[in-house]
């Protein structure tokens, strides 16, 4: 049976491969991109980089605005600090809210439940108008408060959805044991389950992180200056109406994903067991 | 992206400068300034001690030299003032105009923007740019050539002062071609000699399906927009007879190829397989250096006579009606396009400005380039600042792109053009009375509550609301924050549903915006872009994308399990990739890479022996490359779950299984799928909504194409709220049935799959 084995392993790797390659194929032509440069998209298939220069890099990296300040490093920090705030607040709020789902019972629970589910049907692009309004009324325009908060709820829904999942899979013993013992709710909730819910707090986080980071139209229309933009939006002026700036496009694009990517592979064993064991019990 | 929030696709905007403007002759702040200093010490004096020069913002969506030309232009003039100093803010162009339309009528927006002159009539309608020619004198445009300032007028008054114009010029590469060719004639000719389709070299390329280039033959044959009355006539036999010119040019004379974008013009200009193009002054700073070309004006169409006349646009600095500083502002926009100024962004942005004097510098007049942008000014039609123009782009572009994929007659492909512009431009519904909806409103709340308090007094709720207290306290920070930034917009928007918006005025309508989007009165029931046939290709769309996602990522996971364990961790890492990246970015590297002509998946097709498929030009294969390209970004997500749930699965009982004698296959169904069911089935539903409201691959991978046929529901509606003159109440009436339909799709998904309640 060993050779029948053998057989299987190599096929099975040589299928993975084939994926993989299909898999980088688009993200090898953006680098290919970023490191060429002629202006346009390089529209050959040939995926592999043609010519090693990191002009483009350095163009982006140098952005300047009028008064000669270092623009990019402006607007990276107003990314990381947004997309930072979106984590804390984001993860605040949907570990207390899933820790209420899964333990309490309470009029009103199923609701609850089903309102987050239909949350995710709402139609955003038709709300970002109202939703504009909104903060204008709150005076929350072209602040960091304002687009931290829009995010935060964009990602709670589905985090409060994973999170109940994974707190019911953590037996009630404990939680019984230390109540016996006189803790409050509070203790019991901070001390006992959030430790042992960290697969699943992580994958929040990196949820609410990714949701943050990559996000481009709300920032574009919320925010009044250069000085608060954040990294995508900087990412579209490379892109016109006649014709897009490919190289600096392309470099700006492997820039903006690097951050994400590394926090991915850092967290992906997280991924693997935190995303799950909330769908097991659904 | 190309064109995410603007609603031309053809339209270049590129760039707004700012013109810095001190000319002699004016009797304004020049004078004030040089003639009168003791004037200005004595306002200081007077000034409260520390008080600062007014800000005035500035908003542009220039990049590179002219980027660096305005901004070095408000730096002269920051130093020059002390009363205000000019603060450029650059936006991405995708988002501009939408931020502008969002930040003007709520008093957000700058004082002083830069803007091509065709939006001029609809934000004048309502009210958001302020009136100029009560407060300018008339002899301040004296210096700018009439045809830059008369696009600035609507309704009799002026709107903004020019700062530049830019329209089409013939481009060509000197080495292939030693003299340019001034009739349609010669143009064919020259092309074709120069034309090699095996080696990919054509003599003509420019973006053929482009209404904003098409102009110049438009008006080369006679054409126009607009009818003799007035009013939009596409439907003339001129406007045919330029059609079909450009059909001759791709498919008979076969000059030029069938669908060439931007980044492919540049592109092929700059390896030299393209001997001419048709381009406007932004594409100079896309010419490489070592492409030897010149410019020369547009030819003469030897069918009629006539000369190729291409669109004007006259780019100028607008005011905002709602700035706190009018006077200021005013000054500002004079300095912004003084001549001084102009010069500053010829000579540095190579800009082609407004300004006459600027012409005659020595350094500018021995600029070849630029002349010919100066001499094919007075053969230009500038576009309309109409509001009905802006509506006439998307049913000419689609007209054109008909004809070219060989689909209509060009008689055939302006009437439909013409019918589509008509349905965009209705009039409104009536307006409706609101006492009934009122009424109904009320008896429903009425209902409600006592539902509500019948059955809370029957299972003894409110008692057991008081013990659950502290679960409320746990919930209340994201019930605030989803009811007051999720829930209330939803409500609001439900509410616009049954108002309709033109042109800033709102009316209630009722629910005749359902009414309509429901008995498919503009398009038949199986015509793209009725709401029925939308909804078709959005069910199709959403069940084959998930069944796609989750086979794969189970295949894979599958394949994967029984690896070495750091092994399958490369493995994972490289595959989950896909999620990583942001959408917009990938989506945009898909849509190159299945372009019909020059793109990375034909080119793999081709290596492979198979016939070239023109992706976007019908149906199913647009179809096909959208599925496509959110696969490609939807199994890691799949993959990652069944990986999870796969760890929980004892392998006990799948070797008891082998042991009694079942087949792999059967193993799988019989005793590994079941036990996946409960993991996977919650992500089915989840992935099925996200993907139902998948916005950002259909809009930009496709766009639509072929006419719309492959948009989703939440992709139409965003068309209507933001591209087709703003009709919200359309827009939101689509979303609310976009809503609806969602929740019964998802119900069913939910029944069909057996999934148990949370």
């Amino acid at each position: 049976m060993t050779g029948r084995r053998a057989i299987e392993h190599a096929l099975a790797h040589l299928l993975l491969v084939v994926v993989c390659g299909l898999t980088l194929y688009p993200v090898l032509v953006v680098l290919k991109t970023a490191l060429s440069s002629t202006p346009a998209l390089g529209l050959s298939g040939w995926p592999f980089p043609t010519e090693l220069g990191f002009q483009s890099f350095v163009d982006v990296i140098s952005t300047r605005d009028v008064q000669g300040r270092w623009l990019f490093g402006r607007q990276l920090l107003n990314s990381v600090v947004i997309a930072g705030a979106t984590t804390v607040l984001g993860v605040a709020m949907a570990c207390t809210a899933g820790y209420a789902f899964s333990r309490f019972r309470f009029p009103g629970r199923d609701l609850g439940m089903s309102a987050l589910l239909v949350t995710q049907m709402f139609p955003g692009v038709v709300m970002s108008i109202p939703l504009y309004l909104l903060l204008d009324h709150l005076h929350l325009l072209n602040t960091i408060t304002g687009l931290v908060l829009v995010y935060s709820t964009t990602s709670v829904p589905f985090c409060v959805w994973m999170l109940k999942g994974y707190f019911d899979t953590i037996p009630l013993d404990i939680e019984h044991a230390a109540l016996v013992d006189g803790a409050s709710r509070w203790t019991i909730f901070t001390r006992i389950v959030l430790p042992l819910a960290r697969p699943a707090l992580v994958v929040t986080a990196l949820f609410s992180f990714m949701t943050a980071w990559n996000e481009f139209i709300l920032a574009a229309t919320f925010m009044g200056d250069d000085r608060s933009f954040t990294l995508p939006v900087v990412l579209q002026r490379y892109v016109g109406d006649f014709g897009t700036d490919w190289p600096h496009f392309a470099a700006g694009a492997v820039l903006v994903s690097i951050p994400v990517m590394a926090l991915f592979f850092a967290l992906q064993r997280h991924l693997v067991g935190g995303l799950t064991a909330g769908g097991v019990k659904g | 992206m190309t064109d995410l929030q603007h609603p031309h696709p053809a339209l270049p905007h590129g760039g707004r400068g700012a013109h810095g403007r001190r000319s002699r002759p004016y009797v304004g702040s020049g004078s004030f300034l040089s003639c009168c200093p003791f004037f200005l010490i004595t306002l200081c004096a007077a000034l409260p001690a520390g008080a600062e020069p007014t800000t005035i913002t500035l908003w542009h969506a220039y990049r590179g030299g002219e980027q660096q030309a305005i901004e070095e232009s408000i730096r002269r003039i920051n130093g020059a003032r002390a009363d205000f100093q000019i603060v450029p803010v650059a936006v991405p162009n995708a988002a501009y105009a939408s931020k502008l339309t969002s930040a003007l009528p709520r008093g957000n927006g700058p004082d002083l923007f830069v803007f091509a002159h065709e939006r001029i009539g609809g934000w004048a309608e309502s009210g958001l740019l302020m009136r100029l020619e009560t407060r300018i004198d008339e002899a301040e445009l004296d210096r700018f050539f009439p045809e830059t300032v008369e696009p600035l007028r609507f309704d009799g008054s002026l709107f903004g002062l020019p700062m530049s114009f830019k329209s089409d010029v013939l481009f060509y590469n000197t080495s292939l071609v030693e003299h340019p060719p001034d009739t349609t004639d010669e143009l064919i000719e020259v092309a074709s000699r120069l034309t090699d389709r095996e080696a990919e070299r054509f003599g003509l390329v420019y973006e053929v399906a482009s209404f904003y280039h098409h102009a110049a033959w438009l008006h080369g044959f006679g054409g126009g927009v607009f009818g003799s009355d007035g009013s939009v006539d596409l439907e003339t036999p001129e406007n045919a007879a330029s059609f079909a010119f450009v059909r001759d040019l791709v498919a008979r004379y076969r000059v030029s190829p069938e669908d060439a974008n931007g980044a492919l013009v540049t592109e092929m200009f700059n390896a030299g397989r393209a001997a001419m193009a048709i381009n406007g002054p932004w594409f100079l700073g896309e010419i490489g250096d070592d492409v030897p070309f010149a410019v020369a004006v547009l030819p003469v169409v030897s069918e009629t006579g006539l000369r190729g006349r291409p669109f004007l646009t006259s780019e100028a600095v607008l005011v905002n009606a709602g700035t706190r500083h009018p006077e200021l502002a005013l000054e500002a926009a004079l300095a912004l396009t003084s001549d001084d100024s102009a010069l500053v962004r010829a000579l540095e942005g190579r800009q082609a400005v407004a300004n006459r004097a600027v012409w005659s510098d020595p350094r500018l007049a021995g600029d070849p380039v630029l002349a010919v942008f100066r001499a094919q000014l007075p053969e230009t039609v500038p576009m309309s600042n109409r509001p009905e123009m802006r509506s006439v782009w998307e049913p000419a572009q689609m007209a054109l792109r008909r004809l070219l994929r060989g689909a209509a007659t060009p008689e055939q492909a302006l009437t439909s053009a013409q019918h589509h512009f008509r349905i965009l431009t209705r009039p409104s519904p009536p307006e409706a009375d609101p006492t009934p909806y009122w009424v109904a409103l009320a008896l429903l709340a009425a209902a409600g509550i006592a539902l509500l308090w019948r059955r809370a007094r029957a299972s003894g709720v409110v008692h057991q609301i008081r013990g659950s207290l502290h679960a409320y306290a746990y919930l209340a920070p994201t019930a605030l924050a989803l009811v007051g930034l999720v829930f209330a917009p939803f409500v609001v928007a439900t509410g616009v549903s049954l108002f309709a918006h033109r042109s800033g005025e709102w009316t209630f309508v009722g629910l005749r915006n359902f009414f309509w989007i429901l008995s498919a009165r503009d398009f038949g029931v199986t015509e793209p872009m009725s709401f029925y046939f939308t909804l078709g290709v959005t069910v199709v769309w959403t069940a084959v994308n998930v069944a796609l996602h989750v086979s794969i990522g189970v295949f894979l996971a599958m394949l994967m399990r029984d690896l070495w364990a750091p092994v399958r961790g490369v493995y994972r890492v490289l595959l989950i990739i896909p999620w990583a990246v942001p959408n917009y970015i990938t989506a945009l590297i898909w849509r190159g890479m299945f372009h019909s002509q020059f793109g990375a998946i034909n080119d793999l097709l081709e290596l492979l022996g198979l016939p070239e498929v023109a992706w976007f030009s019908g149906f199913w294969t647009a179809l096909a490359a959208n599925i496509c390209t959110n696969t490609w970004l939807g199994f890691p997500f799949m993959m990652v779950v069944t990986l999870g749930a796969l760890q929980a699965i004892p392998r006990e009982l799948e070797e008891a299984a082998a042991v009694d004698g079942a087949g792999r296959l059967a193993r799988f169904r019989h005793v590994t799928l079941p036990l996946l069911k409960p993991a996977l089935l919650p992500a089915v539903v989840l992935g099925s909504v996200w993907t139902f409201n998948m916005f950002n691959i259909v809009y930009l991978v496709s766009g639509g194409e072929p006419d719309g046929a492959s948009e989703i529901l939440i992709s139409e509606a965003y068309r209507w709220a933001f591209t087709r003159q703003e009709q919200y109440g359309y827009a939101s009436a689509y979303g609310v049935l976009v809503f609806i339909s969602l929740l019964i799709y998802s119900r069913m998904v939910r029944t069909v799959t057996g999934e148990g309640k949370a």
